[in-house]
């Protein structure tokens, strides 16, 4: 039941808004991974990001899609925490781990073993929009375990502008949506991380943003 | 069809004719590619099929019903708009300003709709003018606020005060006491007077683009205003507009009600400002360091790339033929 839900409610609404509403600039939308087990990495600005995201691995490849979410912020209330996992279908990640005994990667963990593609924002928060920060190194973790898993990157710019953090307006405008060459694990942490911060650089340097120039 | 009934005959044959039109550069883009494989029209290919949507579209939305019609140019205001403002930078602390600019298109299009004039005119330049910058104080920020108001002012006049004349057009009825009196080709073609004004000035725009275009490929050396558009000569603007106003001759007193004089006239007026709408959004998109406004056409570019023109013809042609008939 749940599942019909999910799927209508990304087929009318998710869909008719992002693509309508809003309107997306895709570009190489073929590299996105076509089944999982795989990973799925991009810059954080508002709570669209998802949204665009899922809406371009479209409804065949809906049931295999979770975003990883921070359990702290969406499982706040019983209402939210229903909605977060039944129909966005996110797999809650604990922020702050305060006990060491649980793995706080079993849930992606379990989800990559079952084949399914992740949807991860390694910023850890929608931040000042349109402004990037620099990716924890949590995914570094996950590859390492994972080390034959791809992951994509993937720049979006404009979702910041459309809904940033702490407004609940929608003001339409397009978004760009550059995807990169999959990524994988490359034996060491740090190098893993240049790898992907490199290659988000090259993304984000593929379109000039407009700015007024300083006054 | 009954889908075109309340149309003239004269539109439903107009569309027809475009589409020959469109065939036959579909037939030439075949047949040069026979002769020369290794030619790369791709993009051409693209801008012919993309024209193919496009007067579908627009065909079908007249189709329908007036209110289709009008509600579909609201949608084309509704992408130029937001492609303008995709394209410029604005600030953060605008971002509810910007939303009540958003909703002035289904307010102004609901004036039209609805064919009360004198709200539809003023709206825009009067209300929004004053109401938007009244929004913007009161949040406060003062830091580039004359920025701010004049692009997000600017693109609403652009995109959407002036595009939403070409929609008004349909509810024009000449009166008895009109400057110019109405010549009809028959009774049944009075019912979609305002349909057949709409459809004459997107074809003569988008045909003068196109004949502007081929002509400056192929004469005039000297160029008009190279700052801005490097492709555009002299002899390119002239024949240009030549063409247009012949089309325009040729068409105008056939499909609408107006006489020849008044064909001709509204042959060189859109002739002249779809060549001033054209410049006045390159010099945007110049000013702003990119080739296309947009991705959403794909061979022509944006929205506003395509009606660029159609932003200065419409309300000109309009206020023409309010003037002689209205």
């Amino acid at each position: 039941m749940t599942d019909l839900l999910r799927f209508v409610y990304f087929l009318f609404i998710v869909r008719p808004v992002i693509l309508i509403v809003i309107g997306l600039n895709v570009r190489r939308a073929n590299q996105l991974p076509e089944k999982g087990p795989a990973v799925v990495v991009a810059n954080h600005n508002s709570h669209l990001d998802t949204m665009v995201l899922m809406t371009l691995f479209g409804m065949r490849r809906l049931k295999d899609v979770h975003p990883v979410a921070a359990a702290d912020h969406f499982l706040r209330n019983r209402l939210m925490a229903w909605f977060s996992t039944k129909i966005i279908g996110i797999i809650p990640l604990e922020r702050e781990v305060k006990g060491v005994r649980r793995d706080p990667l079993a849930g992606i963990c379990q989800a990559l073993d079952d084949d399914k593609i992740l949807i991860l924002f390694p910023e850890g928060s929608r931040g000042a929009p349109e402004i990037r920060d620099e990716f924890k190194t949590g995914i570094a973790h996950v590859a390492k375990r994972y080390p034959e898993v791809p992951f994509t990157p993937v720049f979006m710019h404009g979702l910041g502008r459309s809904l940033p953090k702490g407004e609940g307006i929608l003001v339409p405008f397009f978004c760009d949506v550059f995807i990169g060459p999959p990524v994988h694990w490359t034996g060491k942490k740090d190098t893993f991380m240049q790898t992907i911060c490199d290659a988000m650089n090259e993304l984000e340097a593929e379109k000039e943003i407009p700015r007024w120039e300083p006054s | 069809m009954s889908l075109f009934d309340h149309l003239s005959t004269e539109i439903c044959l107009t569309f027809a004719a475009i589409a020959g039109l469109l065939l036959l550069a579909n037939v030439i883009l075949i047949l040069r590619k026979r002769a020369d494989p290794d030619r790369d029209d791709t993009e051409l290919v693209l801008r012919v099929r993309t024209w193919w949507i496009i007067v579908g579209c627009f065909a079908f939305m007249v189709a329908v019903s007036r209110t289709t019609a009008v509600a579909f140019l609201g949608f084309v205001s509704f992408l130029a708009f937001k492609e303008f403002l995709s394209l410029i930078p604005t600030r953060r602390a605008d971002h509810r300003v910007l939303f009540w600019a958003y909703l002035a298109i289904p307010f102004q299009y609901c004036w039209v709709a609805i064919a009360w004039f004198g709200m539809f005119v003023i709206f825009i330049p009067v209300y929004m003018f004053l109401g938007l910058p009244t929004r913007m104080v009161l949040i406060g920020e003062t830091k580039g606020f004359l920025r701010a108001i004049g692009t997000v002012q600017w693109g609403l006049m652009t995109t959407v005060f002036s595009l939403s004349h070409a929609a008004m057009l349909m509810m024009i009825q000449p009166g008895d006491s009109a400057r110019v009196p109405a010549v009809w080709a028959d009774e049944a073609s009075k019912a979609s007077g305002g349909a057949a004004l709409l459809v004459l000035l997107v074809l003569l725009t988008q045909f003068n683009d196109v004949a502007q275009f081929c002509w400056g490929k192929t004469i005039g050396k000297r160029k008009v205003i190279p700052k801005v558009s490097p492709g555009k000569t002299v002899g390119g603007l002239i024949g240009g507009i030549a063409s247009t106003v012949a089309l325009a001759a040729c068409v105008g007193p056939w499909l609408t009600f107006l006489d020849l004089p008044r064909s001709l006239l509204a042959g060189l007026i859109i002739g002249v400002a779809g060549f001033a709408g054209d410049l006045s959004i390159s010099a945007l998109k110049r000013d702003l360091g990119v080739k296309d406004a947009g991705h959403t056409l794909p061979g022509h570019g944006g929205v506003l790339d395509r009606v660029d023109s159609l932003t200065y013809t419409a309300p000109l042609f309009f206020h023409f033929i309010y003037y002689c008939y209205g």
